[in-house]
């Protein structure tokens, strides 16, 4: 039987992966599915989130933009960590991730 | 003006605000060489009582008028310095040092050790002590050069960039005429050589031995924070490592927040020629240096690194002035990592000497024709 277009369309479907059994991350306290080797960007965005971090100064919204690490614009909280690259961490099981206000340092200021 | 640096920049703005007839070419873009890899340290705190120290005050002075005229975009920022010592002997030191420098009209206050986390909180604890300069101050150096070109084209200067000067015109008196690009010629009665660490080859064209040497060194960019330093801090070390003639690595942390948000991390040193290879034990030690003084930065990430090539001349002072071995060209070049600070300074001085007038510092120390030809 035919796949239906938008599910041969996903890039696990492009590439004919068959990836093992999913699991959960958490983002901003509910539940996210993940499947195995997926980066937390990819995961988030397969939810349908496409933001985790407001700038510094206009509050605007952020998330992935390149992709491989280079940008520095996916940043976002991970298990207490600010300013983390979604694109390069894997969503291992019962990650946490916060979405991050701007440099998600304030406790730092002097 | 060959060059588009900050000290070209200067030099544009000055000339043309004498009401000279300024061209400034560059075979890169404005800022595209040793300015645009720096930090903008306008500081008055390293530098021993002489004629650099006269320069940077003078500059210090000029470059708060600057930031008035150029507005708010150039990022001048009047923070201060701190310069901290882990031993007694260190903080013995620099008092010594503060001492000669008051002579010379620095303003310094000794911090003892139990005080100088009122000035900044992060530092690590167990330091000796320290000295408070007020006087020391910042600027985003590629802007500033940019704001300093633009004023100056507002007042009639002409910028050429991406073409690069192939030769330096000269009558039969050898008094210079110009000078020729790739596309066009200039004909100027004066040129100023404002190409920085390049300063050799251009010094060259005109048939004199500049000896300006690349000294390279390496910033650290930390993600980007709220204010965490308050200051431009360095150790007592940092002074000793600039004067050095060595050709070693030699690191020294300073370490300076950003309007932008990124805690800046210089400053190596080491003569190697313009190699622009990555040092991982130059950026190793640069991180590690900065971690002790501020453990709070041994928990931050830094997302890159950026080199230059410092102009480095065998005494560590500039040459300004006109060239008495070739009427008509001048010489602006060879600031090594002071070049920001020391920009309007130079700038005014090399207009007051183009235009006849008697230059506002003696500029016997900067003779561009003190090194003996090899």
């Amino acid at each position: 039987m035919e796949q239906p277009v938008t599910r041969r369309r996903t890039p696990a479907g492009l590439v004919g992966a068959e990836p093992g059994p999913g699991h959960h991350i958490e983002f901003d306290g509910r539940s996210v599915r993940a499947l195995p080797g997926q980066s937390i960007a990819a995961a988030l965005w397969a939810d349908g989130v496409l933001a985790w971090r407001t700038t510094r100064t206009g509050g605007r919204p952020r998330g992935a933009f390149c992709g491989i690490g280079s940008c520095f614009d996916c940043l976002a909280t991970v298990d207490g960590r600010a300013n983390q690259r979604l694109c390069l961490l894997p969503a291992e099981p019962g990650t946490v991730v916060t979405t991050q206000e701007g440099h998600g340092r304030a406790d730092l200021a002097v | 003006m060959v060059g588009a640096g900050v000290v070209g920049a200067a030099c544009a703005y000055y000339a043309a605000r004498a009401g000279l007839a300024v061209a400034v070419v560059d075979r890169g873009s404005v800022a595209g060489g040793t300015t645009g890899a720096g930090e903008g340290n306008l500081l008055v705190s390293d530098k021993e009582p002489g004629p650099e120290l006269d320069l940077a005050l003078l500059s210090a002075r000029l470059w708060h008028e600057l930031a008035e005229q150029l507005g708010p975009a150039v990022e001048y920022e009047p923070k201060g310095g701190v310069v901290v010592a882990s031993t007694e002997a260190g903080q013995q030191a620099l008092r010594a040092f503060a001492a000669g420098q008051a002579a010379a009209g620095v303003t310094a206050e000794e911090v003892p050790a139990e005080r100088l986390h009122e000035l900044e909180p992060h530092l690590a604890p167990g330091l000796a002590g320290g000295y408070h300069y007020p006087q020391d101050a910042q600027v985003q150096p590629a802007l500033a050069a940019a704001h300093l070109l633009r004023a100056a084209r507002r007042m009639g200067a002409e910028l050429i960039t991406g073409e690069e000067v192939t030769a330096l015109e000269r009558g039969p008196d050898g008094a210079v005429r110009g000078v020729r690009t790739v596309r066009r010629r200039l004909a100027a009665p004066a040129v100023v050589n404002a190409t920085g660490a390049w300063g050799a080859e251009l010094a060259a064209l005109a048939g004199v031995h500049l000896p300006v040497l690349p000294r390279r060194g390496f910033v650290l960019v930390t993600e980007p924070l709220p204010r965490v330093v308050r200051h431009k801090v360095y150790s007592a070390d940092y002074v000793a490592d600039v004067a050095s003639g060595s050709a070693g690595l030699q690191t020294s942390s300073v370490i300076e927040g950003t309007p932008g948000g990124p805690v800046l991390i210089g400053a190596s040193r080491e003569r190697i020629g313009f190699d622009r290879t990555l040092s991982q034990e130059a950026i190793g030690r640069l991180a590690a240096e900065a971690a002790r003084l501020f453990p709070v930065l041994a928990e931050v990430a830094v997302l890159r690194t950026y080199r230059g090539f410092r102009p480095y001349l065998p005494d560590h002072l500039p040459a300004i002035g006109e060239d008495p071995r070739v009427p008509g060209l001048y010489q602006a070049c060879g600031h090594e990592g002071a070049g920001i600070g020391l920009a309007p300074a130079t700038g005014l001085l090399i207009a007051e000497q183009l235009t006849g007038k008697r230059p506002e510092l003696d500029l016997a120390p900067f003779r561009p024709d003190r090194f003996p030809a090899q």
